[in-house]
C-alpha cells in the first residue's frame, strides 16, 4: 500500500475512534440482552453484521421479549429508522460522480454516527476520499460486532460499565459534531430548533418518532428561512 | 450427521421461524432506508430546493440526536443537576466552541464523567 493510501486509511480510524468507544459498551448491552431474551448467540451477531442500528437492534431485542408479531416489529423498526432515508439523501449530495455500486456499498455502512462524521468533514471542505470513507465505516462496524460478541459470550464479564463512562461517548461525539455543524446563523438556529422539537416530542411520549420527524421539521423551516434570507439580500 | 439434524430441528422449530420472519423484516427496514437514497439520487439531477433541504438535514438530525441523548437520563427526562449527560455536557460544548476540535470535547466529557461517578454520582 503506498503511503498516501495509508494516511487515508489512517484518517479512517482515527474518525472511526470516538465511534468505536460508544459502539462497544452499547454493542455489549445489546448483546447481553439479545441472550437474556432468548434469542440464539449466532442470530445475535448476525443482527449486528446484517441491521448495523443499535436502536434498530435494540428494539428488536425487546419486541422480540415482549411477543410482538413479525408485522408490527418490521414497523416499529422502521420508523425508527426513518431517519436513515434523510441521512442517506443528504450523504447522496455529496457522493455525485461515483458508481452505484460504489454509493450501494456506501450506504450500507452508514449509520447515525458514521453519517456525522462524513458529512461534518465534507462540509469543512474535506476532499472526499473513498479510502477513508469506507475505513472508518467498516472499523466503526468492526467495533459494533466485537461489542456484541463480547456482550452474546461473556456477559457475565462486566457487570457495570457505567464507571469507565463510555455511555457518554456517543452523545459527546454528536455534540462536537454539532458545534462544527453550526456553520452560519441559520444553522445554528435550525440546530436549537430542532433539538428543542426532538426532546419536545420524546418528552410526549413520541420515542420513535422524534428524531425523524425533529429533523424534517427543523431542516424545512431552515430552508425556508435561507430562501427568505437570499431573497432579501437580492433586495440590498 | 447428528449436527447437521439439530440445525435441521433448529430451522423448522416454530418459534426460530418466527424469529427469522421478524429479523428478515427488519433487515428490509433498516438496510432499504440506508442504501436507496445514496444508490438511486442523481445529485445534480435534484431540484434546487430540495438540495438546499438537504443541506439543513445534517445539522437538524444531530440537533435531535443531542437532544434525545443528553435532556433524558437513564430514560428520564431530567432538566436537573442529577443528570450527568446534562452536566458534562456544558463544559464539553464550551470546549467544543473554543477548540473547534473533534477529540478534545468527547475527551472532556467522558473524563469528567469518570470524575463524576467516581466520587460517588450517579
Amino acid at each position: 500500500m503506498s503511503t498516501a493510501s495509508t494516511s487515508h486509511a489512517l484518517e479512517g480510524i482515527r474518525r472511526a475512534i470516538p465511534i468505536v468507544l460508544g459502539y462497544l459498551p452499547v454493542g455489549f448491552a445489546f448483546g447481553v440482552l439479545a441472550v437474556k431474551n432468548g434469542i440464539p448467540h449466532g442470530i445475535a451477531i448476525a443482527m449486528s453484521f446484517l441491521m448495523f442500528s443499535g436502536s434498530g437492534q435494540l428494539m428488536f431485542v425487546s419486541m422480540w421479549a415482549a411477543g410482538a408479531s413479525a408485522l408490527s416489529m418490521t414497523c416499529a423498526v422502521g420508523i425508527v429508522n426513518l431517519r436513515y432515508l434523510l441521512q442517506s439523501a443528504a450523504e447522496s449530495v455529496w457522493m455525485g460522480g461515483l458508481s452505484r455500486s460504489i454509493r450501494f456499498l456506501l450506504g450500507l455502512g452508514i449509520s447515525d454516527e458514521t453519517f456525522a462524521v462524513h458529512v461534518t468533514a465534507l462540509q469543512k471542505g474535506w476532499e472526499r476520499n473513498l479510502i477513508t470513507l469506507f475505513t472508518c465505516n467498516h472499523v466503526a462496524q468492526l467495533g459494533w460486532i466485537a461489542g456484541t460478541v463480547l456482550g452474546v459470550f461473556c456477559g457475565d464479564l462486566v457487570s457495570d460499565v457505567r464507571p469507565l463512562g463510555l455511555d457518554y461517548a456517543l452523545p459527546a461525539m454528536f455534540l462536537a459534531l454539532l458545534v462544527l455543524q453550526c456553520i452560519s446563523r441559520l444553522h445554528a438556529f435550525c440546530a436549537i430548533l430542532t433539538l428543542v422539537l426532538s426532546v419536545g416530542l420524546k418528552y410526549a411520549g413520541m420515542t420513535s418518532w422524534n428524531i425523524a420527524l425533529a429533523t424534517i421539521l427543523g431542516a424545512s423551516v431552515g430552508c425556508m428561512l435561507s430562501f427568505r434570507e437570499t431573497r432579501g439580500n437580492g433586495h440590498v | 450427521m447428528d449436527m447437521f439434524e439439530s440445525i435441521v430441528q433448529t430451522l423448522t422449530d416454530g418459534r426460530t421461524q418466527q424469529l427469522l420472519l421478524c429479523l428478515l423484516g427488519c433487515i428490509l427496514v433498516t438496510v432499504g432506508p440506508k442504501i436507496l437514497p445514496i444508490t438511486f439520487l442523481e445529485s445534480s439531477a435534484l431540484p434546487p430546493i430540495f438540495r438546499r433541504w438537504l443541506d439543513f438535514v445534517p445539522v437538524a438530525v444531530m440537533a435531535a440526536l443531542v437532544g434525545s441523548e443528553i435532556f433524558f437520563y437513564d430514560g428520564v427526562f431530567n432538566l436537573s443537576t442529577t443528570n450527568l449527560f446534562l452536566m458534562v455536557s456544558i463544559p464539553s460544548f464550551v470546549v467544543a466552541l473554543i477548540s473547534k476540535n473533534y477529540f478534545l470535547p468527547i475527551a472532556v466529557g467522558i473524563g469528567l464523567l469518570i470524575l463524576a461517578r467516581h466520587y460517588g454520582l450517579t
